[in-house]
């Protein structure tokens, strides 16, 4: 079995120096009875399909199901192209890829949910981003992808991935963690730095709420992939410039397990709270509703 | 504490927006085509809670629709299903209802054959694009279609089961779960029996000529990789 922890993951990757991808890999292994092949073969479908959503909607405008979000990809890549950004180029082309994802899954197209499909935008656009800079290749990037899934099956062992019990900061959230420690373990971090990254990155989305409009995965969540991703690749640099995370990854998932039992009904993706209940989103909720029939 | 898969949390891969309204839509109704078995003529999807309130913005309608085409939750045609079903002859109906005390993602498929013959069956999308079926012609069963599974109708006399499970471990099949459901004793009854292992047509075949056996389906997980 995986192990439980995130100290225990430190341990056990220490013991046998080597890094958390193949730690997770050797697990599935074993989980699944299948050969690391078969294993490196699924992952590499998960990559192809993540680096298809991420590029769509940047070139070909697509509009949701309902007609609320479409189009910020486009613009987003535009802008970046124009050249006169202030984050750089890295970074808008990482928040136009987060957003092709948001957009193509709410347009009914094919997406990776990792973890869910609310926030699929975030871990395509910062891996895919990451390895362009640091010129990396196909093999490294799915190498990321199981560094992503071990963090991921301990968030999900202690604390939930489902905005419908844990809020925003439970997708999002634990997408940019999970991000963020791949991206660290790439660039040659440690597995203790690779969870430092996650901590960090979840103690700075602690409690957000899951508020969509008229409870569909468009508003507020397409934005929000953008501040996971940037959340992700900003707090991967602050580790590798040897910043540490003064609290544990371990007590983090535990802080936001907690967090998540103590907001209300109302914050958990039943859009009846936060953002939704927004005089201008009970004005979008009617417009699509009422059109329903042209659907 | 459950024990995670990597592609637990790397995938699946899928049809936006949603796992349980899209995704899970998807495969409650392919699951509810196969337990059909043969063409479908016409279906009336009832759907109730939040199925029912946000059905159009999710795409379950679409979804519901490309599952009874047996169509993947992953399949890129999904989002076209109402065309395609339109050109295959499917004729739908979707019905806002309250189907009382069940999960607020349910749906009931009354489901209408080419030979006349209508069955109804009611599921659940209980989350991450899992789903129960728990109702199937007003008997209760339950299974998730996480494992293969094999649904019979069958007398309900001594000696039925242990022939079944007889023919699986002829087959070298483990059987994981196995639940008998009857309404009266000695007529019909459904059993709903999960397995470790893929069921082959043979083996479903062998099952058939068991002389008490009314109907047999087999469902087999719909996960990508599996078929």
């Amino acid at each position: 079995m995986f192990v439980s922890s995130g100290s225990e993951l430190i341990d056990i990757c220490s013991k046998e120096s080597i890094p958390i991808w193949e730690y997770s890999i050797r697990k599935e292994m074993e989980k699944s009875e299948l050969s690391r092949e078969d294993i490196l073969v699924r992952m590499k479908k998960n990559l192809n399909t993540m680096l298809n959503s991420s590029s769509y909607a940047q070139d070909k405008e697509v509009k949701s199901v309902s007609g609320l979000i479409g189009g910020d990809a486009c613009m987003l890549r535009k802008y970046a192209d124009r050249g006169n950004t202030l984050t750089g180029d890295f970074m808008v082309k990482a928040m136009a890829r987060a957003m092709s994802s948001s957009e193509v899954n709410a347009a009914m197209g094919k997406i990776v949910a990792c973890p869910t499909a609310g926030s699929c935008g975030i871990l395509p656009a910062v891996i895919i981003s990451a390895a362009e800079k640091l010129n990396k290749t196909e093999e490294d990037m799915v190498n990321c992808l199981f560094t992503a899934s071990g963090v991921g099956i301990i968030i999900a062992k202690h604390a939930t991935m489902a905005g419908a019990e844990g809020g925003c900061q439970a997708e999002c959230g634990s997408a940019a963690a999970m991000g963020s420690a791949a991206v660290v373990e790439m660039m040659g971090g440690t597995p203790e730095q690779a969870l430092d990254a996650a901590a960090i990155v979840i103690k700075n989305i602690l409690g957000l709420v899951c508020d969509p409009v008229a409870g569909l995965v468009e508003v507020p969540c397409a934005k929000r992939n953008i501040a996971g991703t940037v959340s992700a690749l900003t707090t991967a640099d602050v580790v590798m410039a040897g910043v540490k995370s003064k609290i544990p990854f371990d007590e983090v998932i535990w802080a936001m397990n907690k967090v998540g039992k103590q907001m209300a009904p109302e914050l958990r993706e039943t859009a009846q709270g936060g953002i939704a209940i927004t005089p201008t989103a009970k004005k979008l909720k009617k417009e699509i509703f009422d059109k329903k029939t042209s659907l | 504490m459950r024990d995670y898969g990597t592609f637990d949390i790397i995938g699946p891969i899928m049809i936006g927006p949603s796992s349980s309204h899209t995704a899970g839509a998807a495969r409650l109704a392919k699951v509810a085509g196969i337990v059909a078995g043969g063409k479908i003529k016409k279906v009336e999807f009832l759907l109730h809670g939040s199925f029912a309130r946000t059905y159009k913005g999710h795409g379950t309608d679409k979804a519901l629709v490309a599952g009874i085409l047996n169509m993947d939750p992953w399949d890129e045609n999904l989002k076209k299903s109402f065309n395609i079903a339109v050109k295959e002859g499917l004729k739908f109906k979707f019905t806002e209802t309250d189907l009382g005390n069940v999960h607020p993602n349910t749906v009931k498929f009354i489901i209408t054959k080419e030979d006349g013959n209508i069955t109804e069956v009611t599921g659940s999308s209980i989350g991450g694009g899992n789903i129960l079926i728990f109702n199937i012609d007003g008997q209760n069963v339950e299974f998730t279609g996480e494992y293969p599974t094999i649904l019979t109708r069958h007398k309900d006399l001594p000696g039925v089961v242990s022939k079944i499970s007889s023919i699986l471990f002829e087959e070298n099949i483990n059987i994981a779960n196995m639940r008998v459901y009857r309404n009266e004793r000695g007529k019909m009854a459904t059993m709903a029996l999960e397995t470790d292992n893929l069921i082959s047509e043979n083996i479903m075949n062998k099952i058939k000529k068991i002389k008490e056996i009314e109907s047999v389906k087999i469902i087999n997980p719909i996960k990508e990789g599996i078929q």
